[in-house]
């Protein structure tokens, strides 16, 4: 915008496909975007669409439709989802309370909420492993209500929601700061209850942030492995993850199989992620209506 | 706009509830790592760092850092220079294309290598005769980190320098100063603090990616395993003092993370990208 603005060709029409300017470097600095871009995300990106048709289009629907496979598909995106969703609820609350009220220490725990961003996964997998095995205690205090919690998707679903709740909270809360507050004290001056006020002026607006929190989180922890695999036990049909899938695959030298995992697991995400957009669309149209 | 008590009946509760959720779901889990660690004393706790193989996949992880990091800053600099400076066509399909690795599994990230770079890959046969080892060596665990962190720095460069516009380095040409004089002297200065705080996230995902070099690492212990997959070579022999003491130097990088990425926010707030200000 403002490349184009300082043009003077600016105004009219062109056919190329770059507005001139007089600012210089761009062959170098697009030449090496590109060509690092290529070498690093393109060329590997190919390799993984292409691969898995060395099957034939029958080996690549036997793979996908292996019941292990099937299985770990369903947890991976079921298990990302259920957290996800849960996430919504919690990250909203954590969220409400660091931008709306102050107390001492908010900023430091207001940190601690990107830990989960910056703790490597594997640590994260270990630690929550022995938090929540039966002999650890929070697993021992679930244990005594009847549920199994490592080693099951139980354990697989609190890997996730680890892994997810700073998308959320760190999507709304710019959101929830700019929310205008005399909206807010009109709706109370006009004898609003807290509920009501929460739901017909807080809600509509934080809800696109939401839904991109949601997606966020939910893509993260779809692909998720590091901080899954302790936790999760691995029992084939029960508790093995998509991603685990494709580590077994390649070790038995299964290239074209893992290839078809993985694009599967790409694919179904691409899909997930339509959909959120066409969600939003429809609330920014219902919004303006 | 300051944050102000409301609803002063529900403040406590939001606030009790806040701090459940977050000490249950994430500072147990840290505080778990150093219990762990220490469970034995602090000589158990050192015993298993100054091991060998400790000290070589610490090393392995400090090399492949030093060899990701730069090239994804260099890239980060080069996309955003391309994407907030200049109008072209297809600008948005070059960004999804950045962004892409956020929406990769990290495992899949490191499986693409080994579709191209294999015993069985496109490219596999050749390196085999020309005695070239990438997968189960460095080279893979370089190329599986880059993928895996290639948008970090470009993503807080690209909004801070579209933000930023081109006004000074516009100024600074016409009053004749040369491409590169303008780069070292008015872009690098506005953007040094966003470029910071890029590395510092790439650099922490570089130093505990876990996944993406699982896949391409073999895990052979002292050679081709880096400190997050020492902490799983360990904890599956059930060395677990030795796990957690492994993973309690990686739980404290991420902790200096953590501080110098808040100390960015509290202090240059104004110089890193709007979604960075808090």
């Amino acid at each position: 915008m403002t490349a184009a603005a300082l043009s003077p060709l600016a105004g009219k029409p062109r056919t190329r496909w770059k507005q001139p300017s007089i600012l210089p470097g761009f062959p170098l600095a697009m030449g090496w975007t590109l060509t690092y871009l290529g070498l690093v995300v393109v060329l590997p990106l190919i390799a993984l669409i292409l691969r898995p048709w060395e099957l034939g289009l029958s080996g690549v629907w036997a793979t996908l439709t292996e019941p292990r496979v099937l299985a770990s598909l369903r947890l991976s995106f079921g298990a990302a989802f259920l957290a996800a969703l849960t996430n919504v609820p919690l990250g909203l609350l954590v969220g409400w309370t660091l931008t709306r009220y102050e107390f001492p220490g908010r900023r430091i725990i207001d940190a601690f909420v990107d830990l989960p961003f910056a703790l490597p996964t594997a640590v994260a997998g270990i630690a929550l492993t022995a938090i929540y095995a039966p002999t650890g205690p929070l697993g021992a205090f679930f244990l005594k209500f009847g549920i199994k919690t490592a080693y099951t998707p139980v354990g697989v679903y609190i890997a996730l929601l680890f892994i997810g709740l700073p998308f959320v909270v760190r999507t709304i809360q710019p959101v929830l700061q700019d929310l205008d507050r005399e909206v807010e004290e009109a709706a109370q001056t006009l004898g609003a209850t807290n509920l009501q006020r929460f739901q017909l002026v807080v809600l509509p607006a934080v809800l696109p942030a939401l839904i991109s929190g949601f997606s966020l989180a939910f893509a993260r922890a779809v692909g998720e492995y590091g901080s899954v695999i302790f936790i999760a036990g691995n029992m084939p049909l029960k508790s093995e993850i998509a991603p685990l899938l494709i580590v077994i695959k390649l070790e038995q030298y299964d290239y074209a199989g893992a290839a078809a995992v993985g694009l599967a697991m790409l694919a179904i995400s691409f899909g997930a992620l339509l959909a959120v957009n066409g969600v939003q669309l429809f609330l920014a149209r219902r919004g303006r209506a | 706009m300051n944050p102000t008590v409301r609803l002063p009946g529900l403040a406590p509760l939001f606030l009790a509830l806040t701090l459940l959720v977050l000490g249950v779901l994430i500072v147990f889990p840290l505080g778990v790592v150093f219990q762990q660690a220490f469970a034995k004393g602090f000589a158990a706790y050192l015993e298993p760092l100054t091991q060998p193989d400790a000290l070589a996949a610490i090393r392995l992880t400090l090399t492949v850092a030093a060899i990701s990091v730069p090239l994804n800053a260099v890239f980060g600099v080069a996309a955003a220079w391309s994407i907030a400076r200049f109008e072209f066509k297809g600008k948005s399909l070059l960004v999804t294309f950045i962004d892409l690795p956020f929406s990769m599994s990290p495992v899949v990230s490191g499986l693409v290598w080994v579709l191209l770079f294999g015993a069985q890959g496109w490219f596999g046969e050749w390196l085999l005769d020309h005695d070239i080892k990438i997968i189960f060596a460095t080279s893979g665990l370089v190329l599986a980190t880059t993928l895996v962190t290639l948008p970090f720095v470009a993503r807080e460069l690209i909004p801070l320098m579209q933000d930023q516009g081109a006004d000074e380095e516009a100024a600074a040409l016409t009053l004749g100063a040369g491409g590169w004089t303008t780069f070292w002297r008015v872009t690098l200065p506005n953007i040094k603090w966003a470029l910071l705080y890029g590395v510092l996230l790439c650099n922490a995902r570089a130093m505990g990616e876990f996944g993406a070099v699982s896949v391409v690492s073999g895990s052979v212990r002292g050679l081709t395993t880096t400190l997050p997959l020492h902490v799983e070579v360990l904890y599956n022999d059930y060395e677990f003092v030795g796990a957690f003491a492994a993973a309690s130097v990686l739980a404290g990088l991420g902790l200096v993370t953590l501080v110098l990425k808040t100390i960015l926010e509290w202090r240059h707030s104004g110089e890193l990208s709007a979604s960075r200000r808090h």
